[in-house]
């Protein structure tokens, strides 16, 4: 829907600052960046300072440690299936590679670990690439112009947006890895915007020293997600794709490695059991689980899976305490709620402006400090913008990037925006854009080492379902280039570690029997099952009429 | 605010919708995605991402009384009353495998794949049933011509949801084509960043080790200081800004 009588009339009071505004723009003249001091404290009003919003979790190799409720409420609970009625003696499936998860990081796993040699399996829970890769938007970091930049300042931006809390070798590992990375991308046919001669352009994101964000347009992850898809599907005599498959326990052997999953057909309902000689995590994140009630920028199956199954098998979780709110996410119309609104139009220039029509940070802060500084603003100051159902937003000054940069840019850099917008009848190179922070991104996850390996061997972690790399904050473009960064090095790392000898042997769900044992002993009794799968938005008043539905979880 | 909500819970007014031909009633202010969530479906398929960029919700539509044919994204559309609607998770289509490293950035390539390129009629049909604007015809046209670089361009929104197939009287996948022209424009037409090359090459003659070695054995306070003190390139300022200290660049 259109903006309302009474948001058109509030869009003049921004229109009336804005002038003064591209002008300061256009001198250099800028909201100065908190100190580290003034973050810290600004960060008071982030959602994951707030100590009702955890708990310590009760069971598993993580025991003690104080996550979201909604995520421990999954590690907390049983296993979906009974273990003992899962035929592991005649796997439907043996490969080399098991790929768990179709996005950006399971997509290059596969395709490296086939270049390696190896016959891969890939498992998706929907279609393959229908993941958070496909949604991403602003760009994709790393340090590729000498003059200016080098993988040392990237670190550095790396570790500050962190909180300086990230595991380094994980840190160093992105850095030095991002200028190959794009340009495999590069190599496979991505379309990065570029300059006549060649060269790429880039522009700064929130937390960047240096201008070192790469992009396509503003479909920056579906025009690599689309590009790796394509590559991957034309190596279909070495990757197997099973969609709507997604794994709902790993399978060991007896000597403890990792030896396959066991699977679940969404359609036909059946569970079956994949063999494999070393397993590749590429689950994504939490999104969907609407942690402390946030939307939520993510697709339909970011529902924390991989954490479930790689924390059953025995690897502890890690930064999983934090958890990334978009800045911008559209808060109206609230058809298109929760969707995200890139980064890169603040890069453009773009301000962030209050009811009053005053800036009240700069727009390039670290996300967290961002999203913190817009909930402040909406919750404590009282000086949101009222949708018309009684939320709060705050706007992002879109038209101001025509004033900057020439008319018609906004079209033309943001034309998946554009289009968006224009089908509820808002033009947003002519009026701003009501946002408000949006569940966005698991900044921790399992732990894993820059090779890609956890503790249990023969399972390797890429992309989100890994925490370490961004510490207790990720950086904009730094989640495209992590995919592809551990997806490649997990690719690599489960064909050596196969090439190096593994032993066969007797498979088991032992683990799932300790594991369900344990949330017992802990008194959780009321049934809960994990992994969630997808998530529940069946209308209560639905269900309850329901009468003969089986819902296992979420799942009906 | 904090607790959003997924759905509406504000009383709206329910207007009937037919979902595969069978009436519902469902608040006015929902996509077609969550009408139908509220209606009591749960999605396996038909359902992706959920903000209109992965191409899982085509979504074919009809008014009442209305001879047209209306296509968008289930999780972007919002309802309207009498709408008919069905969603088409999967429609099959013809993709034809090749070997990117070895495929000329000409025309021919995409010929030699889809040969059925030419049985295109340019009835329009495809242009029309976009749900994404794609000139899908103007794109099959490029390529007829020869003209990757234009077919590339042209398509770069191509959600490749597979509508465009759907309703082609040539009975051609679009989207696959376009694929193909698409990272051939992207790996072999448009020119190389060099810059990007003379970079990886730095890194693999080991020009940052040192000064890597060093920050990853800073303390946090180290660290933060050198973290603060880092020049910051200036938002508005050209590309070629450089700073004043060549420290820790090659």
């Amino acid at each position: 829907m259109p903006y309302t009588p009474e948001l058109k009339e509030l869009i003049k009071i921004v229109e009336k600052t804005r002038p003064e505004r591209v002008a300061k723009k256009r001198n250099g003249e800028e909201i100065p960046f908190l100190s580290l001091d003034e973050r810290k404290k600004r960060l008071d009003f982030h959602p994951d300072f707030k100590t009702e919003g955890r708990r310590e979790l009760k069971v598993g190799p993580s025991k003690g440690y104080g996550i979201a409720h909604e995520i421990a409420d999954l590690l907390e609970a049983g296993s979906r299936v009974a273990p003992e009625k899962v035929n592991l003696s005649e796997p439907a499936y043996e490969t080399d590679v098991l790929v768990i998860g179709g996005g950006g990081a399971g997509t290059s796993a596969a395709i490296l670990a086939s270049q390696h040699g190896a016959k891969v399996i890939m498992a998706t829970k929907l279609r393959h690439g229908d993941a958070n890769t496909m949604m991403a938007e602003g760009g994709i970091q790393a340090a590729s112009k000498g003059h200016k930049d080098s993988p040392y300042y990237h670190y550095l931006d790396v570790m500050g947006g962190g909180h300086f809390t990230n595991v380094p070798e994980l840190a160093e590992t992105l850095v030095t890895s991002a200028p190959d990375a794009i340009r495999w991308l590069e190599h496979l046919g991505v379309n990065f915007t570029k300059k006549a001669d060649g060269t790429l352009e880039t522009i700064h994101g929130g937390g960047t020293s240096r201008k070192r964000m790469h992009y396509a347009a503003d479909i920056t992850g579906a025009e690599i997600m689309r590009t790796i898809r394509d590559e991957a599907r034309n190596l279909a005599d070495k990757i197997q794709v099973l969609e709507f498959s997604p794994a709902v326990e790993l399978v060991l052997n007896e000597h403890g490695q990792c030896a396959g999953a066991v699977l679940y057909n969404m359609e036909t309902q059946e569970y079956f059991v994949v063999k494999a000689k070393a397993v590749i995590l590429a689950t994504g994140g939490c999104g969907r689980l609407h942690i402390q009630g946030f939307m939520t920028t993510n697709h339909y199956g970011a529902t924390a899976d991989g954490i479930v199954l790689g924390y059953r098998a025995g690897v502890p979780v890690s930064f999983l305490h934090t958890v990334q709110y978009h800045p911008t996410g559209i808060v109206f119309p609230e058809q298109a709620e929760g969707i995200l609104i890139t980064e890169k139009f603040r890069g453009s220039g773009a301000n962030l402006v209050n009811v009053e029509g005053n800036q009240f940070v700069n727009e390039r802060e670290p996300r967290d400090v961002e999203a913190a500084s817009i909930i402040k603003e909406c919750v404590h100051d009282g000086l949101g913008v009222p949708t018309p159902t009684g939320r709060l937003g705050i706007w992002l000054d879109s038209p101001m990037i025509e004033d900057l940069a020439g008319e018609g840019t906004v079209k033309r850099e943001f034309p998946g925006k554009y289009i968006l917008y224009k089908r509820f009848d808002i033009d947003i190179s002519k009026e701003p854009m009501l946002i408000y922070p949006t569940l966005h991104y698991q900044n921790g996850g399992l732990e894993f080492k820059e090779t890609g390996e956890t503790r249990v061997p023969g399972l390797f972690v890429a992309g989100e379902v890994g925490g370490g790399i961004h510490g207790a904050n990720r950086l904009m473009g730094n989640s495209l280039l992590d995919i592809i960064v551990f997806g490649r090095i997990a690719g690599t790392s489960a064909s050596a570690y196969i090439e190096n000898g593994v032993k066969d042997g007797k498979l088991t769900l032992e683990h799932v029997v300790k594991y369900n044992a344990e949330v017992a002993k802990a008194g959780i009794t009321d049934g809960r099952v994990a992994p969630a799968i997808i998530p529940n938005y069946t209308e209560a008043e639905v269900r309850s009429r329901q009468l003969t539905a089986n819902y296992i979880g979420n799942v009906r | 605010m904090e607790t959003a909500t997924l759905t509406e819970k504000v009383a709206a007014k329910t207007i009937p919708i037919y979902i595969m031909g069978k009436k519902y009633e469902v608040p006015e202010t929902l996509t077609i995605m969550k009408a139908m969530e509220h209606s009591g479906y749960q999605y396996i398929r038909g359902c992706g991402c959920r903000g209109g960029v992965c191409g899982a919700c085509a979504t074919v539509y009809r008014k009442a009384g209305d001879y047209k044919i209306y296509t968008g994204l289930a999780c972007q559309t919002v309802v309207e009353p009498e709408m008919y609607l069905t969603q088409i998770p999967f429609y099959p289509a013809n993709r034809a495998a090749y070997d990117f490293e070895s495929a000329k950035p000409t025309a021919e390539t995409v010929y030699e794949l889809y040969p059925e390129l030419f049985r295109c009629v340019a009835c329009n049909s495809c242009t029309k049933v976009c749900p994404m604007d794609v000139e899908v015809l103007d794109y099959i046209s490029a390529l007829k011509r020869g003209d990757l670089t234009a077919a590339a361009e042209i398509s770069f929104d191509c959600i490749q949801c597979g509508l465009c197939a759907s309703r082609c009287m040539g009975e051609m996948a679009q989207y696959h084509m376009a694929q193909v022209a698409r990272r051939l424009q992207g790996g072999k037409i448009a020119p190389k960043a060099e810059h990007l090359e003379k970079m990886c090459g730095e890194i693999d003659a080991g020009t940052f080790t040192d000064v890597l070695a060093e920050a990853k054995k800073m303390t946090v306070d180290e660290l933060k200081k050198v973290y603060t003190e880092r020049e910051l390139e200036p938002h508005m300022g050209a590309d070629e800004w450089t700073p004043a200290s060549n420290f820790g660049l090659a």
